[in-house]
C-alpha cells in the first residue's frame, strides 16, 4: 500500500452511547478515522459493529456522544444529509432496489448530484436530458471499474449473491464518496469472490483516495488490508490500533481472536 | 417483420437512453399513434368512440396515475376515484366561477387541485405502509365523496351534488362531435403518458422505485423519503384529477360525487393489476381489458350461451370472470399483461433459435 498519504482525522467519534430500550448496543465508544485510510471494525456477532456504521451515517441517533465530521460537530443528522456530505455505504444484508436493473441501481447512486426538477425531467428538455447523459457516463466508469458491464441491463434480483454485493458497491461508488462504509462486504462469498472484492476495495482506496470504514469477519482479510483496527465486544471498545498491535492485545485475544467463530 | 435488437448496436449512451431504444418499438409506437389520430376517427362509429374508446383513454390516464403511485412508488391507494372527483368538480368550478377561463387551463387546475388534495392524504404514508396506508386512502375515498355531496357549493347548489359539465370550447372551436372529443382526449392522454414515461426513466422515477424497493437504502443514498413520496402522491393525483375532469367533460357530461365511488377506485386498481404494476403500457392494456371485457362477455353470452344460461347467471358471469382473472394475475403473473407482452417480445427477439 504505497503511494497513499494518510491524512488528518476527518471523522472523530467521542463517547458514543446508543441504546435500544434496555439493550446497550454501544457504550461510551471513542475512535477516529483519518483521511484516505482503511479503518476496520471487528468483533463478534452482536458487538455493535453495524450499529456503529448506522451512527456514522445518521440511520441511528446515539443518546450520548459527539460526532465531528470534517471539522463540523453534528447534533442530529438524517441519512440523506450524510449522503450529501459524501458518506456512502453498503449493507450487511444486501439492500439493492430489487425491481430495477443494475444500471438503474447504480444511476440511483448519483441522485444527490442530479439537479433537474421533476417537471424538467417530465418534458426532458434542457438540462434534464443532458444530466442523464453526463451521469450515465460517470456511472459507466464505475461499472467498468467493478467489471460488471455484462450485467448492466439485468434486473438485480436475478443476479447471484456475490454479484449483488458488487452492484451494491457500485451504487455506493457512483456517488463519488469521500468516505465509504462497508458492512461485511465479503460475507458469504467464496474465496475467488473475496479476492476480487479485496482488490476492488484496495483499488478504490488507492485510486480515488476514498476513506474506508470496513466491517469484516475474515481476520486474514482485515489484517491484510486495513491500516488500523477497532475491536468491539458487547458494545464496548476493547482494542484499537494497527493490525499488529490489535493481534497482540491480550484483551482482544481472549475476547475474540482466541475463540473460534 | 422481425423484432430484435440484432445489428442495433448502441454506439452512444444517448442512443441507449432514447425513450424507445429499440427501432421496432419506436416504429410501432409511431404507427399506433398515426392509427389512433388519423384512422380511428374515420374507421370507428359513434358508439365505439363514445362508449368504448373515450372511456378507455380516460381510464388509461387514471390507471397511469395510480400506477405511478402504486406501481412505481409502491404506495397502495384505494382513493383514485376520489381524486378523479376532485379534478372533475374543481374544473367545473373554475369554469363556472371565473369568466373566460380557458378549458384546458381549467383541466390543469383541476389536476392541480387533485394534486394538493393528494398531498394532504399522502401525509399518512410518511408514517404507515401497506395495508394501513390502503385504509387511510380508503378514508380519503369516503371523505372526499362525502364532502363533495355535503357542501353544496361544490355543485353550485344543485340537488344531490349533480353537476353538468360545461361545453368544451378551445379558441372558438366547439368540441361536440364524438370525433372531436376523442381527438382532444387522445392528445391529452398521449402527452401525459409521454411525460410519465419520461419521469419514470429519470431520476425522479428511480427515486420512486428506490423508495418502493428498499426505503432505508434509498434514504442512505440521499433520497429524501418524504419529498419523494409526496411527489408521487401529487403527480399521481394530478393524473387522476385530469382523468376525472375528462370523465365529466368529454365522456359522461353529467356527474355526481357518488359516480366516483369505491367501485371505480377498485376498477382502476384492477386495471393496473391486470395490465401490469409498474408499467406505463400496462395502464393502457389494463384499461383496454377492463373496458372491453364486459362487452366481449356480453357478446359471447348472447351469441353462444343465451339458451343455456339463466339471465341471473349471465349477469354475474362478468363478476366471476373478473374475480378469476384478478386472482390469476395476482398469483401467476403479478406484472400483468405488460409482462406477458414483454415475454412475448423476448421470445421473438430470440426466435427462431431459442438458445
Ligand atoms: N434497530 C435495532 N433495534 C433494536 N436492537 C438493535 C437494533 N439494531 C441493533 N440492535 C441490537 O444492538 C446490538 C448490536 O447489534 P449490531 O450492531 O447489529 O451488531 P454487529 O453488527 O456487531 O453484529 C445487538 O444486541 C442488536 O440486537
Ligand atoms: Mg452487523
Amino acid at each position: 500500500m504505497s503511494g497513499r498519504h494518510i491524512g488528518d482525522v476527518i471523522l472523530d467519534l467521542q463517547n458514543i452511547s446508543l441504546r435500544f430500550g434496555g439493550v446497550k448496543a454501544l457504550t461510551n465508544i471513542s475512535f477516529d478515522v483519518r483521511e484516505h485510510e482503511i479503518r476496520a471494525i471487528i468483533g463478534p456477532n452482536g458487538a455493535g459493529k453495524s450499529s456503529m456504521l448506522n451512527v456514522i451515517n445518521g440511520v441511528y441517533h446515539p443518546q450520548e456522544g459527539t460526532i465531528v465530521f470534517r471539522g463540523q460537530e453534528r447534533r442530529r443528522m438524517e441519512p440523506h444529509m450524510a449522503a450529501m456530505q459524501g458518506i456512502s455505504r453498503t449493507f450487511q444484508n444486501i439492500a439493492l432496489f430489487k425491481g430495477m436493473s443494475v444500471l438503474d441501481n447504480v444511476m440511483t447512486g448519483r441522485i444527490t448530484k442530479m439537479k433537474a426538477n421533476f417537471l424538467e425531467q417530465a418534458i426532458r428538455i434542457g438540462r434534464a436530458g443532458r444530466e442523464e447523459l453526463e451521469h450515465r457516463r460517470k456511472v459507466e466508469e464505475v461499472i467498468d471499474f467493478l467489471e460488471i458491464q455484462h450485467i448492466r441491463k439485468t434486473p438485480v434480483g436475478r443476479l447471484p449473491y456475490g454479484l449483488q454485493k458488487r452492484v451494491e458497491l457500485a451504487r455506493a461508488l457512483a456517488a463519488e464518496p469521500s468516505m465509504l462504509l462497508l458492512d461485511e462486504p465479503m460475507a458469504g462469498m467464496n474465496v475467488e469472490e473475496k479476492q476480487d472484492m479485496c482488490r476492488f476495495i484496495l483499488d478504490v482506496n488507492d485510486q480515488f483516495g476514498t476513506t474506508i470504514v470496513l466491517i469484516e469477519h475474515d481476520m486474514g482479510v482485515v489484517m491484510d488490508i486495513s491500516d488500523r483496527v477497532v475491536v468491539l465486544d458487547y458494545g464496548k471498545k476493547i482494542g484499537d490500533g494497527t493490525p499488529d498491535e490489535v493481534r497482540n492485545n491480550p484483551e482482544v485475544i481472549s475476547a475474540y481472536l482466541g475463540v473460534a467463530h | 417483420m422481425f423484432y430484435r435488437e440484432a445489428g442495433q448496436f448502441k454506439t452512444s449512451y444517448a442512443a441507449d437512453q432514447q425513450i424507445f431504444p429499440i427501432t421496432q418499438d419506436r416504429v410501432g409506437v409511431l404507427l399506433i399513434l398515426a392509427f389512433a389520430f388519423l384512422a380511428v376517427p374515420v374507421l370507428f362509429n359513434e358508439y365505439w368512440l363514445k362508449a368504448i374508446l373515450i372511456p378507455f383513454l380516460i381510464f388509461s390516464l387514471a390507471a397511469l396515475g395510480l400506477n405511478i403511485l402504486t406501481g412505481y412508488a409502491g404506495q397502495l391507494s384505494l382513493g383514485s376515484a376520489a381524486f378523479m372527483a376532485v379534478g372533475a368538480f374543481a374544473s367545473y368550478n373554475f369554469m363556472l366561477r371565473i369568466d373566460g377561463m380557458p378549458i384546458l387551463v381549467a383541466f390543469a387546475l383541476g389536476g392541480l387541485s387533485a394534486a394538493l388534495v393528494g398531498i394532504a392524504f399522502g401525509l399518512p404514508s410518511l408514517r404507515i405502509k401497506g395495508f394501513y396506508l390502503a385504509v387511510a386512502t380508503l378514508a380519503a375515498q369516503f371523505f372526499i365523496v362525502w364532502a363533495l355531496t355535503k357542501f353544496e357549493w361544490f355543485s353550485n347548489y344543485s340537488s344531490s351534488g349533480v353537476i353538468t359539465a360545461q361545453e368544451i370550447e378551445i379558441l372558438g372551436y366547439r368540441f361536440v362531435s364524438p370525433e372531436a372529443k376523442y381527438l382532444l382526449v387522445l392528445a391529452i392522454v398521449v402527452l401525459l403518458a409521454l411525460a410519465a414515461k419520461n419521469m419514470v426513466r429519470s431520476s425522479v422515477g428511480r427515486a420512486w422505485m428506490a423508495v418502493r424497493d428498499m426505503d432505508v437504502a434509498a434514504e442512505v443514498i440521499g433520497i429524501r423519503i418524504m419529498h419523494t413520496k409526496l411527489l408521487a402522491f401529487a403527480v399521481s393525483s394530478f393524473y387522476c384529477g385530469v382523468a376525472g375532469a375528462l370523465y365529466a367533460f368529454a365522456y359522461i357530461g353529467t356527474v355526481e360525487p357518488e359516480g366516483f365511488n369505491l367501485d371505480l377506485s377498485f376498477k382502476i386498481l384492477f386495471m393496473i393489476i391486470i395490465g401490469g404494476v409498474g408499467s406505463i403500457v400496462g395502464a393502457f392494456l389494463g384499461a383496454a381489458f377492463i373496458v372491453l371485457l364486459p362487452i366481449a362477455l356480453d357478446v359471447m353470452v348472447q351469441e353462444w350461451l343465451s339458451g343455456f344460461l339463466s339471465p341471473s347467471i349471465s349477469s354475474n358471469l362478468q363478476l366471476i370472470v373478473f374475480g378469476g382473472l384478478i386472482i390469476f394475475f395476482l398469483i401467476v403473473e403479478p406484472h400483468g399483461l405488460a409482462r406477458l407482452w414483454q415475454i412475448a417480445k423476448e421470445k421473438l427477439r430470440l426466435w427462431p433459435f431459442p438458445h
